[in-house]
């Protein structure tokens, strides 16, 4: 806890010096930059990528996207990456423990939040955690193994309630998928993830989320291959602009808890 | 005779190698058969042993295989009463369409099985093309059981109807027709005869199934869900272990490796009596 206030803090003091100092670091450098993210980072990511190459046009950028966990491992396994951002802090610390990041760069730039997602035309009427609950509704949510279901457990458990799904997923898109189709008639997802299809399902509050969301960390790795263009990367997601390209995607930041 | 002098002089030079087979391919071979022994080895050296009957008996690694077993077994048994009719009318019968019918029949076997789920989420899912009547019956096949069964079978119909036709293709019809002309019945006929003539093609169909049945992933996750007990077959279970322990994910694979291995064996390792 006293970890992510220090964070926050110099997130927010990267904030408001960040665009100034970051502006010349990598300037001219060329070169390419290997970016493991979680998966539910991928559209922003690729535009916060946009944004950085148009203002170092010598460097491109590569993405690996996958889930956190997976990524620790490929990182373990000795795949090539200069930068890592994680979906949950607990994978960034298993990666910290077995020596796979900088620690120094290592920072929180995003939260992500959970809200409840139905069918458009909301066939068993759901408005509220409960609801979605009940015998008979088929409500699909993230396994507890991974962060988006620890998540749900979490919230489910501080309003008193256990869940009681048909599946549980192993990738927050394959809940959004089933709630698509309309397979299932509500899902728990990231808010990022229910902006993804704002034309096939509608949102609902889940109580006590805003209490509690999942916190991003990036850091460079410990092997980066280009560490100052791993270090002007990390500045950029954490610039104005990237800051606005993540809240763009559905993502809270840093400056406005 | 200059022929059969060369090969037998060749033969001596090197006893333990086939006629016609070139060196180079024996080569090959040995790089093939490493290439698929290497994580064999890799998965017997990484397994924490002093942990493995911890892991594996597990509830949720319980609730998987025997989940696993049970689906594997019943969409086994489906493609058997499925795949001889259909292949018995693909092989011995002309239609308009046979060969559209064969090509639609293969296609599972090459499209990626997330696909396949996808398509038949788009036909028994709830919103699809006949799930909404079977939805108006009360009959809701998402997130069951029978999901997975019909998942597996979808994927693995394609190795049964294969392993049959070829069979069919090359054994003729005339015992069929002898055994007609001595006025034996269609159905005396086709337990008489043509079901003991397609026995090898049935084992090794029937092995082909369920090793494809028990390995499904892909389909499954797409159209049945995944949950404990429910619809989280062993692949599954595999695939979400390995999220939070990849020690338990490497023993649950070792259990699924030995009971392919062992329906292999079982159905092909007998003394060899009935090769054909």
């Amino acid at each position: 806890m006293r970890r992510r206030f220090v964070a926050t803090l110099i997130l927010a003091a990267l904030a408001l010096g960040g665009c100034s100092s970051s502006t010349d670091s990598a300037g001219g450098q060329e070169g390419s930059l290997t970016v493991l993210a979680a998966a539910s980072l991928q559209q922003a990511f690729d535009d916060i990528a946009a944004g950085f190459t148009a203002k170092h046009p010598g460097m491109s950028v590569d993405f690996n996207y996958a889930g956190s966990s997976t990524l620790v491992q490929n990182l373990d396994a000795g795949a090539p990456a200069d930068v890592f951002a994680s979906a949950d802090e607990a994978n960034m610390d298993t990666a910290q423990d077995a020596g796979l990041i900088d620690e120094p760069t290592r920072d929180v730039f995003a939260a992500n939040t959970l809200v409840g997602i139905v069918p458009l035309d909301n066939p068993a009427n759901i408005a509220t955690l409960e609801d979605a609950n009940a015998a008979g509704v088929n409500l699909v949510v993230c396994a507890p193994q991974v962060p988006c279901g620890a998540l749900s457990q979490s919230i489910a458990e501080a309003a008193g309630s256990t869940l009681n799904p048909v599946s549980e997923e192993q990738q927050v898109s394959d809940v959004l998928g089933k709630v698509r189709s309309g397979q299932a008639d509500a899902g728990l997802v990231y808010a990022t993830d229910a902006a993804l299809a704002p034309d096939e399902v509608s949102t609902f509050e889940l109580e006590g989320a805003d209490d509690q969301h999942n916190s991003y960390p990036i850091a460079r790795t410990a092997n980066a291959e280009d560490p100052e263009a791993a270090a002007a990367f990390i500045d950029y997601v954490q610039s104005h602009a990237g800051q606005a390209i993540l809240e763009d995607h559905g993502f809270v930041v840093p400056q406005e808890r | 005779m200059m022929t059969t002098k060369r090969v037998a002089a060749q033969s001596r030079r090197r006893p333990n190698l086939a006629a016609g087979i070139p060196g180079v391919a024996v080569a090959m071979a040995l790089v093939a058969a490493a290439f698929f022994g290497i994580p064999f080895i890799a998965l017997l050296v990484d397994i924490t042993w002093s942990e493995l009957p911890e892991l594996l008996t597990s509830r949720s690694a319980l609730d998987a295989l025997w989940l696993s077993l049970r689906t594997a077994v019943a969409a086994t048994l489906i493609c058997i009463a499925l795949g001889i009719p259909l292949a018995l009318v693909l092989a011995r019968t002309e239609f308009p369409g046979r060969t559209l019918t064969r090509s639609i029949v293969l296609v599972p076997l090459v499209i990626p099985p997330v696909v396949a789920g996808i398509i038949l989420t788009e036909a028994f899912g709830r919103r699809g093309l006949l799930g909404e009547q079977l939805s108006a019956f009360g009959l809701d096949i998402s997130f069951t059981t029978a999901a997975v069964v019909m998942a597996q079978t979808f994927v693995s119909l394609p190795f049964m109807v294969t392993s049959l036709e070829s069979h069919l293709g090359s054994s003729g019809q005339h015992y069929e027709r002898t055994a007609q002309s001595l006025g034996a019945s269609k159905w005396r006929t086709f337990t008489t005869i043509t079901l003991p003539l397609l026995r090898p093609g049935l084992i090794s169909g029937t092995v082909l199934t369920f090793a494809r049945a028990l390995g499904e992933f892909g389909a499954t996750i797409t159209f049945a869900g995944s949950l404990q007990g429910t619809t989280r077959t062993m692949p599954l279970e595999i695939y979400l272990a390995r999220e939070t322990d990849p020690d338990a994910a490497v023993a649950l694979s070792l259990v699924l490796i030995l009971v392919a291995v062992a329906v292999i064996a079982v159905a092909y390792f007998r003394p060899a009596t009935n090769q054909s």
